[in-house]
């Protein structure tokens, strides 16, 4: 590779814009300008350097801060882009024809549009999470292309620096010193960065006090957390990482976990409670009577003995009994339960009377568990009723057959058959809530309703998300990165003594040049030093050409 | 007089204060003669920080009484949290201004913080008990330290209003003098929207309607200002009020457009009255008043403050609410609207500090990125909130 030899003999790789040992400009560009770019302190980047083959092409793309920028933009319209109507997450229909049929009465034509166009569930479409992994190529390739040769320039720095280098910084001063003997300056120089926490090195007749040095590596940390973040995120897309189940449970009842095998589940109670205040203008406002102040089942979880066959609710050890409310999740083995939605009041049984309908007088009670219909319900000898049909959510007829609806009991219907002592050969009754059919003309016994016992269900959700360590060691290092990167700063300063004893002095600082001007308020004060000028202040117009860039 | 009566007046003695001040801010760098100048420059800036100061310990005593008498932290509905932000971004200047010792960032950030106050003090002050989701002590957490990051972030955009404000050329014509009027003129129209309200209030205007909703079923409406967009299908049933002027379809909030109109219409009054008494535009009043400011130190206020500032936003926006929602519904995002904006937020100032790196990005442009950056802030905080509704949503309705 083509190397830059600079005036002083430093061999430096093409692409270099100050030496990397005296920081003479090298480039043209380098050379006419009145502030020198101190971005990599003038190191040569590899995007820079090289623009042959395909890979340099694509790696210079990526590695490009401007590209970088636009695609945190295209990042942010898209993201903005699914907000405009709800998310299909969002809204309780599920099926396809019921979704496309609910944008379109919600929203109009704009909401159909929105729904054809796959903007309804923007967030899990291939293009924006291709957009995201864009966007992660480019922090990662532009990391690399920048952090590398930025560290190698600032573990090799020199301390003495040519004339063209420290003039062509922001900050400069020189002349000669202010008062007293010029001999002393540079022990002053150094007592005063000490005391301000600077790093002072000497050689020879010049000094570079440094300070915050690893606030330069800020951003490349912060980079680093955030790729381990997106990579945990991927992660969750192989199996056994990530499980994500939801599961209703009626009070009494015991189910097997979904997603964790060999645990079942036992729901004791579900409790809601409500605020007993008075309605506030706020509520009235959205509508609300009450406001939920709990919602929480209590639950028990067992695990199977070791050796049972799956699946097999009996040989279960308790694991753990816990109240899971909104906030609290039961958690065990990596595994947390969540407390997500319920119903109240499900019918859980129905108690009927086997009544005479002229005299009145009943032959007995049947109660019907609405989770466990029996086939027939025994009186005695002579008198039962058998369960010929039952439709759990009786939704009509359809060619004088019933239907049911759902497997859930929120409408139940049955056909009975009631065996009497009177009428042996049985009575066939079709019973639905306040309706009777009798199909075979009138009947003598009716089934009287007497009672109906609820029960209420509660909706957990399982989870378990293995990538949760690395989600918070990315997030970790993020915030540890953008910390360091923001608060501290890489504050420089050179100062040479001419032969004639005069100062020359030259400062850079990455952020916070305010900050900086306060330190050589000091030391110029403490060590006599001629007054130092700020070039980007001249002249606004230049200022804004030129530009402070640095990281 | 109960905690909560102590908690109002609290609130009410720091508006005040930061009336007073903004006018002795406005004093501290209006002069530019050099009869001593300086010094009254001096002296005008330290009364005004020790108002501003007094002004912000009644806000922090109005939010510490209402904390105890809530017995949370008062962030849970939309009077509160605004108010909170008012108070957030006072602190934030102060913090700034015992960094930089910049008297003028006072004269933008004390009406910004007044017209947030304002518009807060439009909503119901009631206090809400908590639903299942908010309770936990997440809540002061994450609300908290999001707030503190977006007040401090605000102070960027502060900076570079009066940057703009300075730099910008009231008497020749330009894109910049276009927006930074509009920008102005959005100010007035949130004075507009309080005193609207105010007035709606004040003369007890009330009309109920019947509507259908987007479920086909019937609901009530009630309006505080005269109707001028009607819901869908409506049914006036008070006497002796207007009718609406135009239905709307069932997806549009007729009575929030209402209010809308209205802020606008007395918005747009107060603005040309102004103009017509001045003959000036509000820029090229507001310009000659900043003349001393120094821009050089602008663009590196609103640079340091995003800086300060996105670590902060950071932690209490993303972080602290992933953790929160890990939490509460076992997962740590959920593409909920107001989580998409606080992304859309944090995305925006990451570009605005990359921007930073390149030629060409500071000054004007950057005082513009800030205050663009300020508008999303502020469109998290109203329009998500009150249009699009979702988990954070604090109006349903």
């Amino acid at each position: 590779m083509e190397k830059i030899i600079c005036v002083c003999g430093h061999e430096n790789p093409a692409g270099t814009k100050l030496c990397g040992k005296c920081g003479r400009p090298l480039t043209e560009e380098a050379k006419t300008s009145k502030i020198v770019d101190m971005k990599y302190d003038g190191a040569a980047i590899r995007s820079k350097t090289r623009n042959k083959s395909i890979i340099d092409k694509i790696w210079n793309f990526f590695s490009s801060v401007r590209v970088g920028i636009t695609l945190i933009i295209i990042n942010l319209i898209a993201a903005s882009i699914g907000t405009i109507f709800p998310q299909e997450f969002y809204i309780s229909v599920s099926t396809e024809p019921e979704k496309a049929a609910y944008y379109e009465k919600t929203y109009g034509s704009l909401g159909k549009l929105y729904y054809e166009l796959g903007l309804s569930n923007v967030y899990s479409s291939w293009w924006f999470q291709v957009l995201v992994g864009l966007l992660a190529i480019s922090i990662i390739v532009a990391s690399i292309d920048r952090g590398i040769p930025l560290h190698k320039s600032l573990k090799n720095q020199r301390v003495k620096r040519h004339e063209s280098f420290m003039k062509r910084q922001r900050i400069i001063a020189e002349g000669a010193v202010t008062e007293g003997d010029s001999a002393n300056t540079m022990n002053l120089v150094e007592e005063k960065m000490k005391k301000l926490r600077y790093k002072v090195r000497r050689d020879g007749n010049a000094l570079l006090a440094e300070r915050g040095r690893f606030a330069r590596y800020g951003p490349y940390i912060n980079h680093v957390g955030l790729i381990v973040f997106l990579t945990a995120v991927m992660l969750r897309l192989v199996p056994g990482f990530y499980v994500d189940e939801s599961m209703w449970i009626r009070e009494g009842e015991m189910r097997a976990v979904p997603g964790m095998e060999g645990y079942f589940i036992e729901n004791e109670k579900f409790i809601l409670e409500t605020h007993d205040n008075q309605q506030t203008e706020n509520q009235e406002l959205q509508g609300v009577n009450v406001v939920a102040k709990n919602y929480q089942t209590d639950v028990k979880l067992y695990k199977q003995a070791d050796n049972s066959i799956p699946g097999q609710a009996d040989n279960l050890e308790l694991v753990k009994e816990y109240s899971v409310r909104v906030n609290h999740p039961l958690q065990h083995d990596g595994y947390a339960f969540y407390q997500m939605d319920f119903r109240l009041n499900e019918i859980k049984a129905m108690n009927f009377e086997l009544t005479n309908k002229e005299t009145g007088a009943s032959l007995g009670a049947v109660s019907i568990d609405l989770a466990n219909p029996q086939d027939e319900y025994v009186i005695n000898d002579q008198t039962k009723v058998e369960l010929m049909g039952y439709y759990p959510d009786f939704s009509g007829f359809e060619n004088g057959e019933p239907q049911t609806a759902t497997p859930t009991p929120n409408n139940p219907a049955f056909i009975f058959k009631m065996v009497t002592p009177d009428k042996p050969e049985g009575e066939i009754s079709f019973v639905a809530i306040q309706q009777t059919i009798e199909p075979n003309g009138d009947n003598t016994h009716k089934m009287a309703f007497n009672s109906v016992e609820t029960r209420n269900m509660s909706g957990l959700t399982v989870h378990k998300d293995s990538t949760i360590p690395m989600l918070a060691i990315g997030g970790a290092i993020f915030m540890i990165g953008v910390v360091i990167g923001s608060y501290w700063h890489h504050r420089r300063l050179w100062v040479e003594q001419l032969e004639d004893g005069t100062i020359r002095l030259a400062a850079h600082t990455n952020k916070n040049w305010f900050g900086i001007k306060k330190d050589l308020d000091a030391v110029t004060a403490f060590a006599h030093l001629p007054t130092y000028i700020d070039q980007s202040e001249d002249d606004q117009d230049e200022k804004e050409k030129e530009g402070d860039s640095t990281l | 007089m109960s905690l909560i009566d102590i908690s109002g007046n609290l609130l009410f003695v720091a508006f005040i204060a930061y009336l007073v001040g903004t006018l002795f801010f406005g004093g501290a760098i209006k002069s530019t003669k050099p009869d001593g100048a300086v010094n009254r420059a001096d002296k005008w800036g330290k009364i005004a920080l020790v108002v501003t100061i007094i002004g912000f310990l009644a806000h922090l005593g109005y939010f510490i009484t209402r904390w105890i008498y809530k017995g949370h932290a008062p962030v849970s509905n939309m009077f509160e949290f605004t108010t909170a932000f008012g108070m957030f971004i006072i602190a934030a200047f102060i913090l700034i201004y015992y960094m930089y010792r910049l008297t003028a960032l006072g004269v933008v950030a004390l009406p910004v913080a007044i017209l947030i106050i304002g518009y807060a003090a439009m909503f119901p002050n009631d206090v809400d008990p908590l639903v299942p989701s908010l309770q936990s002590y997440w809540l002061h957490i994450h609300v908290i330290t999001a707030a503190m990051g977006q007040s401090i972030l605000a102070i960027s955009a502060v900076a570079g209003l009066l940057y703009l404000l300075k730099a910008i050329d009231p008497k020749a014509k330009s894109k910049s003098r276009f927006w930074m009027e509009a920008v102005l003129y959005f100010g007035v129209l949130v004075v507009g929207f309080i005193l609207a309200t105010v007035i709606f209030r004040g003369i007890g205007y009330e009309a109920n309607f019947t509507y259908i909703d987007t479920k086909d079923a019937e609901a009530e409406m009630v309006y505080n200002m005269p109707a001028i967009f009607g819901m869908n299908e409506y049914t006036l049933l008070t006497d002796d009020v207007m009718e609406p002027l135009v239905e709307m379809p069932p997806v549009i909030n007729a009575k929030k457009l209402t209010t809308v109109f209205w802020a606008f219409v007395f918005g747009s009054i107060i603005y040309l009255v102004i103009r017509l008494i001045t003959r000036r535009s509000i820029l090229d009043m507001l310009h000659p008043l900043v003349q001393k400011v120094n821009l050089n130190l602008l663009d590196e206020v609103g640079y340091r403050s995003v800086l300060i500032g996105f670590p902060v936003f950071t932690l209490g926006a993303l972080v602290f609410a992933m953790i929160w929602a890990q939490e509460a519904w076992g997962r740590f995002w959920g593409w909920d609207p107001k989580e998409v904006w606080a992304l859309i937020t944090w995305l925006f100032y990451a570009a605005y500090l990359h921007l930073r790196l390149s030629k060409g990005w500071e000054g004007k442009k950057s005082a513009w990125l800030a205050v663009i950056g300020f508008a999303i802030i502020l469109f998290n905080l109203i329009v998500v909130n009150l249009v699009i509704a979702g988990l954070h949503s604090y109006a349903s309705n």
